[in-house]
C-alpha cells in the first residue's frame, strides 16, 4: 500500500497507528504506565466506500476515529501517538498525524465527524442554525445570508423542517438530535466522515432511519465512512468492507460479505456468533462463548492480545504479536493459526 | 413546590414546550414559580429602583443639615417620616441615598469579583497544566487570606478612599469562589461532546470557550455573582461601620449605623432603619439568589 493522491489511492490510509496514554499515579502524578489504546493499526479507506470498524468497548475504535482527526494530542496532555495517518486532502496527500494545528485546520474542513451521543453533542445554548452553521462559520468566508440558506438546506436534506433553525437542541427528540449532529458534519462539504457509533444511543425503531439518512447523503455528496461501531447488525448493513479490532489491534480486515458471512480470525468468528438471530428456528447451535473478559490495555497479554481467551491458542502465541496476512480474496487477518 | 417542579420537568422532556425557548428562558419561567424568588426580587427591585431613583424619591438633601429638627423622633416633625439624626439629617432621605451607595459597590465590587474570577478560572480550567496550577496557587492565596483584615488595612493606608478604590478593593479580593466555580465548570464541560465537536470542526480555543464553555456557565455565575452583591453589600456596610467604607457626607448604611452608635439609648431608630434596610438587602439578594440557583439546575436542589 502506499499513499498516492491521484487515481484510485485511498483517501484514508492509516499505517501502524499507534495511540498510548500515560497513566499517572503516585504523589508527585507521576507516569507510571501507558494505556496502549492503540497499538499497530493500519487500514486504508478508498473513496467512495464505508469502513466499518468494530469491536468491544475498550478495543481502541474510537481511539482511532479520534486520531483520525487530530483531536488527541491537544486535548490528552503526554499522549503518544506514532505511525502515519496519510489523507488525501485538497492540497495532496497529508500525514494528519505530524500536522500542526495550524495546518492541520484546513484539512478540518475536509474531515468530520458524527459522534454517539446525540444529547451531550450538540451545545445546549444553541440553536439548530447557529450548531449547523459552526462549521461554515469557521471555514467558509460567507455571509449571514449565505450561511442560513446552506443550513436550512442542509436541514431539509436531512430531513428536518427549516422552522426548526430557530429552536434549541433540547426541544428535539434523539433521532432529530442525530440528523442536527449530521447536517453539522456535512456542512463544509467534507469527503470523509468519521461516525463514531452515531446510532448506539438511539432507539431501535430510528436507527434504521437514520443508517438510511446515512447511506442517502453518501450517493449524494460521494461520501466515504469510516463508521465505528459494537452493533455489527448495524454495521454490516451500511458498510462495504470490515475491520475487527480487539485491544487496540485489528483481528481481520476483510469485504462485509467475507467478515460477516464467514469470518476466519476466531475473535471475529466468536463476534459475530454472539449477533441476536431473531428467528428461534434459525438459532445457531454453535454459539462460540468467550471466557473472561478483555485484558486491560494496561497490561496486555504478550504476544497475540485474543490468546487468554483465544480457543485456538498455543504457547507460540505468546511469544510474536501476529501480523496481518493475506488469506485471499483480499482479506487480511491476524492469525497464524487459521 | 416539590411537585410543581417535577411536573414542570416532566413537561418539558415531553417537549411540551412550544419552540424555541433558550435555557434561560425556561430558568426563568421556573424562577417566576418560587414565592421566596419572587419576593426577593422584589426586595431587590425595590432597592434597585431606590437606588436609581434616589434624588427623586429622597424627600431631603442628604446632606442638609438643621439645627432646628435635631434627633427628631420619626414622625415627631413634618416632613421627616423616619425622623432627624444628630446633625438634623433627614433619616429616610439619607437611607434611600444609602441604597444607592450600596447598589453601587455592591455591583461594582462584584463586577470586579466576577470579571476577574470568570478570567482566572476560565483560563485555568480550559488550558490546565502548569498554567492551572499557578493560578490555583495564586487562588489558594487569596482564599488564604483574612479578606476583611486586609480590607481594613488597606482602606486604613488609604485615609480617604474614594467609592471606586474601594470596589476595586473589594472586588479584588472577593473573586476566588466565581474562579474556583468557573474553573469546576469548564473543565468538566471541555470534554463535552460538543467542545470536542467544536474542536474537531477547527474552532479555535477562543470560540470554544468564549462561544461553547462560558454560556454554559452563565447559571451558576449569575447565581454567584447575585450573591455575591449580597456579600459586598455586608462587606461594605462593616467596613464604613469601622469608619473605613463609604466616607462622610455620603450616606452609607454602615456609616449610618457607625454615627448612630453613641446614641443608641436615646434615639434607637437611627440604628432601626439602616440595620433593618442592611438585613432586608441582603435578606432580598439571598432569596433572589437561591431561587436563581433553583432555576437554573433544579437537580441540583439542596
Amino acid at each position: 500500500m502506499s499513499g498516492n493522491a491521484t487515481g484510485t489511492g485511498p483517501l484514508l490510509e492509516v499505517e501502524g497507528l499507534h495511540v498510548h496514554f500515560p497513566v499517572h499515579g503516585g504523589i508527585l502524578r507521576h507516569v507510571v504506565g501507558w494505556v496502549k489504546a492503540v497499538d499497530g493499526v493500519s487500514f486504508a479507506v478508498r473513496p467512495g466506500e464505508t469502513l466499518g470498524l468494530v469491536g468491544e468497548s475498550g478495543s481502541g475504535k474510537t481511539t482511532v476515529g479520534r486520531a483520525i482527526i487530530n483531536l488527541l494530542r491537544p486535548t490528552v496532555p503526554g499522549v503518544r501517538l506514532s505511525g502515519a495517518i496519510r489523507f488525501a486532502s485538497e492540497g495532496g496527500v497529508v500525514d494528519v498525524n505530524g500536522l500542526d494545528r495550524a495546518a492541520m485546520h484546513p484539512v478540518r474542513a475536509e474531515i468530520s465527524m458524527v459522534f454517539q451521543d446525540p444529547y451531550s453533542s450538540l451545545n445546549p445554548r444553541m440553536t439548530v442554525e447557529q450548531i449547523v452553521g459552526g462549521p461554515l462559520r469557521i471555514h467558509a468566508r460567507l455571509t449571514k445570508a449565505e450561511i442560513r440558506e446552506r443550513v436550512l438546506a442542509l436541514l431539509d436534506r436531512v430531513g428536518l423542517q427549516p422552522q426548526y433553525a430557530s429552536r434549541y437542541p433540547h426541544e428535539f427528540s434523539g433521532g432529530q438530535r442525530q440528523r442536527i449532529g449530521i447536517a453539522r458534519a456535512l456542512a463544509t462539504r467534507p469527503k470523509l466522515v468519521v461516525a463514531d457509533e452515531p446510532v448506539s444511543a438511539l432507539d431501535v425503531s430510528v436507527r434504521s432511519q437514520v443508517i438510511n439518512l446515512m447511506q442517502e447523503l453518501q450517493e449524494e455528496f460521494g461520501l466515504t465512512y469510516l463508521f465505528v461501531a459494537h452493533d455489527l447488525s448495524v454495521v454490516h448493513h451500511i458498510s462495504d468492507r470490515i475491520a475487527v479490532m480487539y485491544l487496540g489491534s485489528l483481528c481481520e480486515i476483510g469485504t462485509a460479505a467475507q467478515v460477516y458471512g464467514d469470518p476466519v480470525h476466531p475473535y471475529a468468528k466468536a463476534l459475530l456468533s454472539a449477533v441476536p438471530q431473531p428467528d428461534p428456528h434459525r438459532r445457531r447451535s454453535d454459539r462460540i462463548r468467550l471466557q473472561g473478559d478483555i485484558p486491560t490495555p494496561l497490561r496486555k497479554p504478550s504476544g497475540c492480545g485474543f490468546r487468554t481467551r483465544c480457543p485456538l491458542a498455543k504457547p507460540s502465541c505468546a511469544e510474536k504479536v501476529p501480523e496481518l496476512r493475506d488469506v485471499g480474496g483480499g482479506r487480511l487477518v491476524a492469525c497464524p493459526e487459521v | 413546590m416539590k411537585d410543581t417542579e417535577a411536573t414542570l420537568d416532566r413537561s418539558e422532556l415531553e417537549g411540551a414546550s412550544p419552540g424555541g425557548r433558550s435555557p434561560t428562558a425556561m430558568a426563568l419561567r421556573r424562577l417566576f414559580r418560587s414565592h421566596t424568588a419572587v419576593a426577593g426580587l422584589a426586595i431587590t427591585g425595590v432597592l434597585v429602583v431606590t437606588g436609581l431613583l434616589a434624588p427623586w424619591i429622597a424627600p431631603h438633601e442628604y446632606w442638609r443639615i438643621s439645627r432646628e429638627a435635631v434627633m427628631q423622633a420619626p414622625g415627631a416633625i413634618p416632613g421627616h417620616a423616619l425622623g432627624t439624626d444628630e446633625l438634623g439629617r433627614d433619616v429616610l432621605s439619607r437611607l434611600v441615598y444609602g441604597a444607592q451607595i450600596s447598589l453601587l459597590l455592591g455591583v461594582g465590587a462584584t463586577g470586579v469579583a466576577v470579571v476577574l474570577g470568570v478570567i482566572v478560572g476560565a483560563v485555568s480550567g480550559y488550558f490546565g497544566g502548569w498554567l492551572d496550577s499557578l493560578l490555583q496557587r495564586v487562588t489558594d492565596t487569596f482564599m488564604a487570606m483574612p479578606t476583611m483584615l486586609v480590607a481594613i488595612s488597606v482602606t486604613a493606608i488609604m485615609e480617604r478612599p474614594t467609592l471606586a478604590s474601594l470596589f476595586l478593593i473589594m472586588g479584588f479580593l472577593s473573586w476566588t469562589t466565581v474562579s474556583r466555580v468557573v474553573r469546576g465548570q469548564v473543565l468538566s464541560l471541555r470534554e463535552n461532546d460538543y467542545a470536542v465537536a467544536a474542536r474537531s470542526l477547527g474552532a479555535g480555543d477562543g470560540r470554544i470557550l468564549f462561544r461553547h464553555l462560558l454560556p454554559n456557565c452563565m447559571g451558576p455565575i449569575v447565581v454567584l455573582a447575585t450573591l455575591l452583591v449580597a456579600g459586598m453589600i455586608l462587606f461594605e456596610a462593616g467596613l464604613s461601620f469601622l469608619g473605613l467604607g463609604v466616607q462622610p457626607p455620603y450616606p452609607s448604611w454602615g456609616r449610618m449605623l457607625l454615627d448612630a452608635k453613641p446614641y443608641m439609648e436615646e434615639s434607637p431608630w437611627l440604628m432601626v432603619y439602616p440595620g433593618a434596610a442592611i438585613v432586608l438587602t441582603v435578606l432580598g439578594l439571598n432569596f433572589f439568589g437561591d431561587g436563581l440557583r433553583d432555576a437554573f439546575d433544579p437537580r441540583m436542589k439542596v
